[in-house]
């Protein structure tokens, strides 16, 4: 019986599990200079999103979205110093972070979102009939549905995917294989986790002060979530790179949510009460 | 400085990044806080077009607190050569040298020779101890005294004690021990004096011990995945192949006999050039090339003046040119003065535009913002398609002088066709329509050798006449015109007739057959030079003048620094790279008295390419605009210069005319500087980026880089609508306020900058107003490079209606 | 679970889900990079810049289906930048010019032309204008040989050997002197 379901569901066996695999994103090394973007859209052939100026500094791509699966922010930082003016320009490549305790996954009724043997989290397009859940599930914003456009199945849930398909050939995800400066570094995450750690001890040594890493298992955003597979090297507070400084699970989060709209419309209602009673 | 690497060359980054995580100290001169400046150890704000001053700064500090490399100095440069008793410094004469003729606003440089150097030609008098008021190095030391960092201040607005970090990181970091590199791009070359403030990094670097030694050097980082191999292999007008002179009337090189003085004139090496020459001659007219036909020279056109794009641009727009052909190139978009650069088009009879894609200049006709009506544009055009790398087999030298042969994948699609096929079938066809002439002016074309079809066509692709490409390398590389064998490097070229080669730098590059060195793919683990790794002109040097990375012994100036070396044991050069120098001239080998060429120079004078063989603080020759970097302001500056009466560079070329207008100093309508730059997500005019989405939506829209001060100062917000003017023309864009931008002070007055990028036209997915219709025609007399680093403006908020 | 512990999951820390591989559907397990049956995978050059990044350019049945930087290259070490990664939209892209536009005088339209035909006549035109505007001589006698009505410009992203052709035959062949690129401005 579950059996002949699983053929009618075309559900194999879960793969046997292999090394663990991540992200390493330094930011530190980081130039802004967007080839991850494009390298991520080459290899996926993802479509541009369109064309509108964001006039917030050099990031014209806004966020992580269906069709966007790196994204890479640009933080423009300045205060005057005794001859000038001290000045950071804070980039950083944001990515899907792959947690281990996946809200997304956890979210999807369907089991399009697997995780796969190589520990990340991937979505099948085959499985998803789009009813989005995902979406609000997931505490940084990353899974998000296509638009109509035509490109994909419209209304399927669409995220990195770390390179599921090159993974299965021991390739390196395109992002990470194009990175001029080594800032995105993929690998076991064992290693990348032990090569985090001694990056940050190198750069507190130099006197960065402010670096700190974000999504190791012994970090306190990593309470709820659980460790990242894609985790980052910052160089300032999570929520300067609009990352929370604790990722909560959806129950939570949800449950807020609903406070919050609820506590809007209140006021909307209560506006709308004064102004339109005004006009009368 | 004058160049933003991380942005424009970022993959070439990788390099100072991983030498940064090393130890190694990355400062960034520039007058934007870039995508470098933010990973740079140290920013330093400067303003645009003040480079000489700030360079001129670190040679005076260099100087005056000691910390020039004394032994290499003393043997490797003319520190201690005399100036001939006529030199009269700028210092001394207002910001001019002496033999400025300001009627035809050009020096007459004799005065600035070496004294000593007599019809005769021995080599200059020198002063060992360099306390001689003529000698160069007192020269430098007087020429760059007032060059103080409270100087510095006053021109370039870099405080003080930014400075002083600079001058003592480069010290810090130069010497036996230490080198430093110094990497400039365009922020440099597209000024008035740009080949001058190139000169000035060369002095530094010479004064510092830094030059023909790994990590040291200048590094020039161009723009374009060939641009070197087409300087090289020239299409510009002033050379032929390899850096021979193009021959001009005006010099008087109306024999081959007459032309061939220049390699005496410029002695070392370059005595080699009637070898070049005539197998250049042999190579393009075959055996209709003789001796007693001048090997054909007389059907190599003889320049006339200044046929530089800029020039003929000009001409162009007054009707002068009919018929302009173009290879994946935008001028209507990309070259200075843009709206010059369209009605230019218009007065032509016909133009070819090739390209993979319609460029502003193939659909000025129709859709230039001057709104003209086609009907009455009389031009005729042709658009056709062409092949991108791979889908054709050549050669591309990047900006290491690296050649490396790119393979075929596929066919073009359709009826696109390479380049090299557009020229090879015009040439067939021309060659036809000529055919049976007897006019002497039709001979050069009848006798040109255009035999490059390939043996058999490849079966493999759909188009079969292709020419083949590697025919063409062979003869590059050149050939004994007997046995028509390859040759193995220049060294084997003669003046006799008895070889050809179409590129002299690059012989070497195919050594025999199915020998293509441009194509190998090896690594080379113990050798970080990786020799084996395509093919560096000339000869597979790495470094050039590297016989300066050993003392004048011959000995490696450190362990650290190991590079070449004398073996005493075997006799010979040796090392990691190919030396650049004659392999078994022994270091202590003493110049000839008589003779010719490198025969004049000693086993310690590593500069082979110099007639005395060494590097030239102090250029006694060569340079239009003087033999020591001077600061002068832009051709428009809202500042008068500092440091001379002379306002600007006394030898630039001004196009006056009325569509070309230029502000005066200081000119209150338009207050504040311009600079025009590319960024990441871009390609120059945008032909190569603004059809492709992925790139396009990185960066939609044209915009505009203000400073918060100068925002507020005009009622501007994040994203407004602003509108830029120069005498030559306005544009409308976003503005980016961002405190990015610094403004600068200068004597209590505060300068603002605005920046530019020019990605954007009126073709592809994403459009936007054109950066270089607000730049001027104008040209650096050495290279006749237009000036659009550093111009004035004025903004307005608001659109331009 | 086995492999997140081995990342160091501490005790306590919450793991509702996991880290087992779950099941997947038959395309997920058939999942495979798009270049594993490329029939061949071509050594190239980045198109942009002049740092001379080596690419492999993918192909299966005679379509570029892939191109990434050359993990070979001691200058990019299978890196590149954003154009560099872009240059597959660069050659494969609707936009693309494949027929020979051309647009005669006064015309406000673009037509396709035969590439034989525009070739012919662009050579007519050519010798047409050299023609009617060369000079043997200056007005003081000198022999010049050349013709300033025709300029060429383009060749900074061409090949040398390209660039070479172009000098050998407007210069040597034709006598035009405004031959330009790129490297002038």
């Amino acid at each position: 019986m579950i059996d002949a379901y699983k053929r009618l569901m075309n559900i194999e066996e879960p793969p046997a599990p292999k090394t663990a695999k991540g992200f390493f994103t330094d930011t530190s090394l980081c130039i802004g200079c967007k080839a991850c973007e494009v390298a991520c859209k080459q290899w996926n052939q993802l479509p541009a999103d369109g064309f509108a100026m964001t006039g917030n500094s050099y990031d014209n791509t806004g966020t992580l979205g269906a069709t966007t699966w790196r994204h890479v922010q640009f933080i423009e930082q300045a205060k005057a110093n005794g001859h000038g003016l001290e000045q950071r320009w804070l980039m950083m490549s944001d990515v899907c972070k792959h947690c281990a305790n996946a809200a997304c996954l956890e979210a999807c009724p369907t089991g399009a979102l697997v995780r796969t043997e190589y520990g990340t989290v991937y979505v099948q397009q085959d499985v998803c009939n789009g009813c989005g859940f995902c979406v609000p599930a997931c505490p940084f914003g990353v899974i998000d549905r296509t638009p109509t456009d035509g490109h994909f199945e419209a209304g399927t849930a669409h995220k990195c995917t770390l390179c599921y398909d090159r993974l299965k050939d021991d390739m390196t995800p395109a992002c990470a294989k194009s990175c001029p400066t080594a800032s995105i570094q993929f690998g076991d995450i064992d290693e990348l986790r032990e090569r985090a750690r001694r990056r940050l001890g190198e750069l507190q040594a130099r006197g960065e002060s402010t670096a700190r890493l974000y999504g190791m298992p012994e970090s306190t955003e990593a309470q709820e979530v659980g460790p990242l597979h894609a985790f980052f090297l910052l160089l300032d507070e999570p929520e300067k790179y609009n990352l929370p400084s604790i990722p909560r699970l959806p129950r939570k989060t949800m449950a807020e949510r609903y406070g919050w709209s609820a506590f809007v419309g209140v006021g909307f209602a209560l506006v709308a009460a004064v102004v339109f009673g005004g006009r009368r | 400085m004058g160049s933003n690497m991380a942005e424009n060359h970022p993959v070439g980054f990788r390099w100072p990044m991983k030498a940064k995580e090393r130890g190694s100290t990355l400062i960034h001169v520039d007058p934007r806080f870039s995508r470098t400046s933010a990973v740079a150890d140290l920013y330093v704000p400067i303003r645009p077009g003040s480079d000489i001053a700030f360079l001129g700064g670190l040679i005076n500090y260099v100087l005056t607190h000691e910390r020039w490399f004394k032994e290499y100095v003393l043997a490797y440069t003319n520190a201690s050569s005399l100036v001939s008793d006529d030199y009269v410094d700028a210092e001394d004469n207002g910001g001019l040298f002496s033999g400025y003729d300001p009627k035809s606003s050009s020096y007459d440089n004799a005065s600035w020779a070496y004294a000593g150097m007599g019809p005769a030609k021995q080599g200059p008098a020198r002063d060992e101890t360099l306390q001689h008021p003529r000698s160069v190095f007192q020269i430098l030391k007087r020429h760059y005294a007032r060059y103080t960092p409270q100087m510095v201040e006053r021109v370039c607005g870099t405080p003080p004690p930014l400075f002083l970090q600079v001058a003592d990181v480069l010290a810090r970091n130069s010497g036996r021990e230490r080198t430093s590199a110094i990497c400039y791009a365009v922020g440099w070359t597209q000024q008035s004096y740009g080949a001058q403030i190139i000169r000035a990094a060369g002095i530094l670097q010479l004064l510092l011990g830094n030059i023909g030694r790994p990590g040291g050097g200048i590094m020039a980082l161009r723009g374009h995945a060939s641009i070197q191999g087409s300087t090289d292999v020239p299409t510009l007008f002033d050379l032929l192949p390899g850096y021979l002179p193009h021959p001009a009337a005006f010099k008087g090189d109306d024999t081959l006999e007459r032309y061939m003085r220049e390699s005496a004139v410029r002695g070392g090496y370059w005595s080699n050039l009637p070898k070049f020459m005539v197998s250049l001659l042999k190579a393009w007219y075959g055996d209709a090339a003789s001796s007693e036909n001048e090997f054909g020279y007389q059907w190599i056109p003889k320049l006339t003046g200044d046929h530089s794009h800029v020039s003929t641009s000009a001409a162009m727009a007054d009707g002068k040119v009919k018929g302009f052909v173009v290879f994946g190139q935008n001028p209507a978009n990309g070259s200075p003065n843009s709206g010059l650069q369209r009605r230019a088009l218009t007065r032509l009879d016909w133009m070819v535009a090739i390209d993979l894609y319609e460029t502003e200049t193939a659909a000025f006709w129709y859709a230039a913002p001057e709104g003209w009506k086609p009907a009455d544009i009389k031009t005729e055009v042709f658009l056709l398609p062409t092949a991108g790398p791979p889908e054709k087999e050549g050669t591309f030298t990047n900006t290491q002088r690296l050649l490396q042969f790119h393979d075929k994948a596929v066919d073009p699609p359709g009826d696109a066709r390479s380049d090299l096929w557009y020229v090879y079938h015009l040439g067939r066809r021309l060659k036809d329509l000529y055919r049976g002439s007897t006019n002497p002016r039709d001979q050069g074309l009848l006798n040109l050798t255009w035999d490059y079809l390939p043996e058999r066509p490849d079966p493999q692709w759909r188009i079969k006449d292709e020419p083949s490409d590697e025919k063409v390398l062979m003869e590059v590389n050149g050939y004994t015109v007997a046995d028509r064998k390859q040759l193995p490097d220049f060294e084997q070229l003669k003046a006799d007739g008895s070889t050809a080669c179409g590129v002299w730098i690059y012989s070497g590059v195919f050594p025999g057959p199915g020998k293509n060195m441009a194509r190998r793919r090896n690594r080379t683990p113990d050798n970080d030079v990786d020799p084996e790794w395509g093919f560096a002109w000339p000869g597979n040097r790495r470094i050039l003048y590297n016989r300066a990375s050993a003392d004048p012994a011959g000995r490696p100036w450190s362990e650290r620094k190991k590079y070449v070396w004398w073996d005493a044991a075997v006799g010979r050069w040796t090392g990691k790279d190919v030396p650049d120098f004659p392999v078994k001239k022994a270091p202590g080998t003493p110049a000839k008295e008589q003779g010719s060429g490198i025969d004049l120079h000693s086993g310690s004078d590593p500069f082979t390419l110099k007639a005395d063989g060494r590097g030239w603080l102090f250029a006694p020759s060569g340079l239009k605009d003087g033999p020591l970097p001077t600061h002068y302001e832009p051709l428009e500056s809202p500042l008068s210069n500092a440091l001379y009466q002379r306002q600007d560079s006394p030898v630039a070329k001004r196009f006056s005319r009325k569509d070309n207008a230029i502000s005066p100093p200081g000119d209150p309508r338009y207050p504040f500087i311009v600079t025009t730059y590319r960024v990441t997500e871009h390609y120059t005019s945008g032909v190569m980026s603004r059809w492709n989405g992925w790139l396009s939506e990185l960066m939609p829209e044209m915009f505009a880089e203000i400073s918060p001060e100068l925002a507020g100062e005009k009622g501007i917000a994040n994203l407004d609508w602003i509108t830029v003017s120069t005498p030559r023309n306005q544009i409308e864009c976003k503005a980016l306020v961002t405190r990015r931008m610094r403004p600068l002070r200068h004597d209590g007055r505060l300068i603002h900058t605005v920046g530019l990028p020019y990605h954007w036209g009126y073709k592809g997915l994403v459009k936007g107003a054109m950066a270089n219709d607000l730049v001027a025609l104008s040209e650096e007399p050495n290279v006749y490079i237009q000036e659009d680093k550093a111009m004035t403006c004025n903004i307005r908020k608001g659109r331009l209606r | 679970m086995a492999v997140e512990r081995k990342g160091g999951l501490r005790p306590g820390m919450l793991s509702r889900l996991g880290m087992a591989p779950q099941p997947m559907s038959r395309e997920s397990v058939e999942k495979k990079p798009r270049i594993r049956d490329a029939d061949k995978a071509v050594p190239s050059v980045c198109p942009y810049c002049a740092v001379g990044c080596s690419q492999l350019v993918y192909v299966k049945d005679r379509r570029i289906i892939d191109i990434e930087g050359n993990p070979q290259s001691p200058i990019n070490e299978g890196t590149l930048c954003p154009k560099g990664a872009s240059t597959y939209q660069y050659l494969v892209n609707p936009n693309r010019l494949s027929t020979v536009r051309y647009r005669a005088p006064h015309s406000d339209h673009w037509e396709d032309r035969p590439l034989d035909w525009a070739m012919d006549r662009i050579a007519r035109l050519i010798k047409e204008t050299r023609d009617a505007s060369f000079v043997e001589r200056t007005a003081d006698g000198k022999l010049v040989n050349q013709t300033t009505a025709i300029a060429t410009l383009g060749g900074a992203t061409m090949d040398i050997e390209e660039n070479y052709l172009i000098k050998k035959l407007f210069s040597g062949g034709l006598g035009v002197v405004s031959i330009e690129n790129q490297a002038r401005i």
